[in-house]
């Protein structure tokens, strides 16, 4: 038996159904297609979400936690050495945020090949000021070129080139909502009064909106020397440094590593940040699953029709039996019509999926937290294709199996005796 | 070649159990020659179609054995008899069962693309000599649910002889015709016996049909009670 004519058969009778085969068809098309859309869709979402928290996110910060020594003085007294002390309400003494030998350790980490890129921070505490009230700030000093390199720092600031941070002299990007509160507009001079209560009058060239409202509220930008200058301290001064990896998944080993190399704490990414994967496996498990019951649906349309096909072509079947066709072949026929509305509906579904994905594509999205985007986003990714267009054949195969073996136990005699 | 045996039945009982035991068939044993033309007549109801179904391999819940070609086909596999029936055995219903998705060519050709012995252009080729030698190979390209009842009758007789079969069974394949078209039937028949030395096995009611056999197997309750022949 030669597979044209399996297949010559299973057409012949799909064609003399046509119209419930368009609609089971259509089926697997649109649930194919939602599918598509609706993962493309889902996993744009998370990629743009997944981007405004990787981008901003150092791999790894080195810096000085604010801590109780590890060793208190009875730990050193000999007397004690065999004792388990135990002692309560320890207080860190005078906290230096200060990060030692800052320039040795930033050599080492750039000798690291295993490091992307290092950028120092320091942070101030400072008030703004409007009239008589103070509002509550943080001035970020940054090293402005290896911020816009590591954290695409570039496209958080609007109305003003980041650049000039370095350029002008006693600079400040202003978080929107520091802006907003304070009433400042660009070139503007504000004021801010540091902890120590020295103030400083600081020109505005740019506004800076995270997606965060809240960081935006207090968050500010300045150059690392401007910054310092706030302090009061030496260039020196740093007390944040971030690393960015080649490899994200490396950070929690390297993290340790650091910590023992250049005695100081080190935080890493995924243990400071495990809701993070949380939210995004959630989203993309629900759409597999909407579109795998989408698909589910579409099966049983099929193992309708093939239902109904199989008792109006009784006839059919008896006479091939009768002539000399094994119940393999007539499986075989049976599980061929079933595919090619499966395989049918798939791949046209893939190429409405596709005009889906395109229209959404083209739908506005204007949002405060991604300035670069305008349409929502899309992933196009292959994957989603061939997933949906495997498990509809897959769905189809297992829905038309089940018709099929009942065709093939048809007993022909009792058929033929019925005419 | 008249002396070979084409089937042979030994002692063939069946019955059916739905709803008392009945016994449809009671040690039913007998011989078709090569090229021998026979039929079965007998009461409605006495077993014919039942025993027809038997000895055609399509039902194998019987006692007994049935040889088709020297070779026994009780207790063969599904698929083996899916074979023994596409190679060696034609079927004529009293309905014609063709595949109205088919043109006439295709169904005549179908049980062809089962055995795969003759290439697609041969199938073709032998398929379009039949319906020719039938007188019907105008219609070859027609639908096979535009022709007449005789012409559709005609058409299955065809696409039974398709795979050269040893034996062609028929039951009732006059059944639902008129006189002129069961003459032509019947002289088809007598020309497939002549001219190809098959056998043919019909089952019919009607009288003048089957006295016009080379032999008649009278049946009644399920028992073989006479067979008488006349040699022409
Ligand atoms: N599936 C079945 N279950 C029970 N009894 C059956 C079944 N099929 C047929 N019979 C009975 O078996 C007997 C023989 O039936 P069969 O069809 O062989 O008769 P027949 O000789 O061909 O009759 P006719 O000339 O009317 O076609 C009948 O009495 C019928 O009622
Ligand atoms: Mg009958």
């Amino acid at each position: 038996m030669k597979n044209k004519h399996i297949f010559e058969i299973a057409w012949a009778l799909l064609m003399s159904r046509s119209k419930q085969t368009l609609v089971a068809a259509i089926g697997v098309t649109f649930s194919v297609a939602f599918f598509i859309s609706l993962l493309g869709f889902m996993e744009g979402i998370n990629k743009l979400l997944d981007g405004f928290f990787l981008n901003r996110t150092p791999h790894i910060r080195l810096f000085n936690d604010v801590k109780p020594s590890a060793n208190q003085p009875i730990d050193m007294d000999s007397t004690y050495s065999g004792y388990h002390n135990f002692l309560s309400s320890i207080k860190p003494a005078q906290a230096r945020k200060e990060i030692y030998n800052v320039e040795s350790i930033i050599k080492k980490l750039n000798s690291d090949n295993r490091v992307y890129g290092v950028a120092s921070k320091v942070t101030a505490q400072a008030f703004y000021n409007l009239g008589n009230i103070e509002l509550n700030g943080i001035i970020n000093g940054i090293d402005v070129i290896q911020e816009a390199k590591l954290f695409n720092f570039s496209d958080y600031v609007f109305e003003g080139n980041f650049v000039d941070l370095n350029n002008k002299q006693n600079s400040i990007i202003l978080g929107q909502g520091v802006a907003d509160k304070i009433l400042a507009k660009k070139n503007d001079l504000i004021q801010i009064t540091t902890i120590n209560g020295e103030q400083f009058s600081l020109k505005v060239i740019g506004f800076f909106q995270s997606g965060n409202a809240e960081i935006d509220k207090v968050q500010s930008y300045v150059s690392l020397g401007t910054c310092q200058k706030l302090l009061g301290k030496p260039s020196s001064y740093i007390n944040d440094i971030q690393i960015k990896l080649n490899d994200m998944s490396l950070a929690p080993a390297i993290a340790k590593e650091y910590e023992q190399l250049f005695k100081i704490d080190a935080e890493d990414m995924q243990t400071t940040n495990a809701q993070f994967e949380t939210g995004s496996s959630a989203r993309t498990i629900i759409s597999y699953a909407v579109g795998i019951v989408l698909l589910i649906v579409a099966g049983f349309g099929i193992y309708n029709i093939l239902n109904m096909m199989i008792y109006e072509k009784m006839d059919t079947i008896a006479i091939l039996k009768a002539t000399g066709f094994s119940n393999a072949d007539v499986k075989k026929i049976f599980v061929t019509i079933s595919l090619s509305i499966g395989l049918g509906g798939a791949l046209a579904g893939a190429l409405v999926g596709l005009f889906f994905s395109g229209i959404i594509d083209l739908i506005p999205f204007n949002s405060r937290a991604a300035p670069r985007i305008d349409t929502y986003p899309v992933d196009y990714g292959i994957q989603y294709y061939s997933i949906a267009v495997s498990f509809a054949v897959i769905t189809t195969y297992f829905a038309g199996w089940f018709p099929a073996r009942k065709a093939s136990s048809v007993d022909p005699v009792e058929i033929i005796r019925g005419k | 070649m008249k002396n070979e045996i084409a089937l042979e039945a030994k002692s063939i009982f069946k019955s059916f159990y739905d709803p008392v035991k009945y016994d449809v068939l009671k040690d039913i044993s007998f011989t078709i020659n090569r090229g021998e033309f026979v039929s079965i007549t007998g009461k409605s109801g006495c077993g014919k179609s039942t025993l027809l179904y038997v000895l055609s391999t399509l039902d194998t819940d019987y006692s007994g054995e049935l040889l088709i070609d020297n070779q026994s086909v009780t207790n063969k596999l599904e698929n083996e008899l899916a074979s023994v029936r596409n190679e060696k055995i034609g079927f004529v219903f009293q309905f014609h069962y063709l595949l109205n998705e088919f043109s006439v060519l295709r169904n005549v050709m179908l049980p062809g693309f089962k055995s795969n012995r003759f290439s697609e252009e041969e199938l073709e080729h032998n398929a379009f000599e039949l319906l020719k030698k039938l007188g019907i190979e105008k219609l070859a390209k027609k639908m096979a649910h535009k022709i007449s009842g005789g012409e559709k009758q005609r058409v299955a007789i065809a696409r039974a002889m398709i795979n050269n079969p040893l034996i062609l069974m028929c039951d009732e394949p006059t059944g639902n015709l008129d006189n002129k078209n069961t003459e032509i039937v019947f002289e088809i028949f007598k020309d497939l016996i002549n001219s190809f030395d098959k056998s043919i096995l019909v089952v019919t009611h009607d009288q003048k049909f089957a006295d016009q056999t080379q032999r008649t197997i009278i049946m009644e309750d399920g028992r073989i009670i006479a067979s008488s022949g006349i040699i022409y």
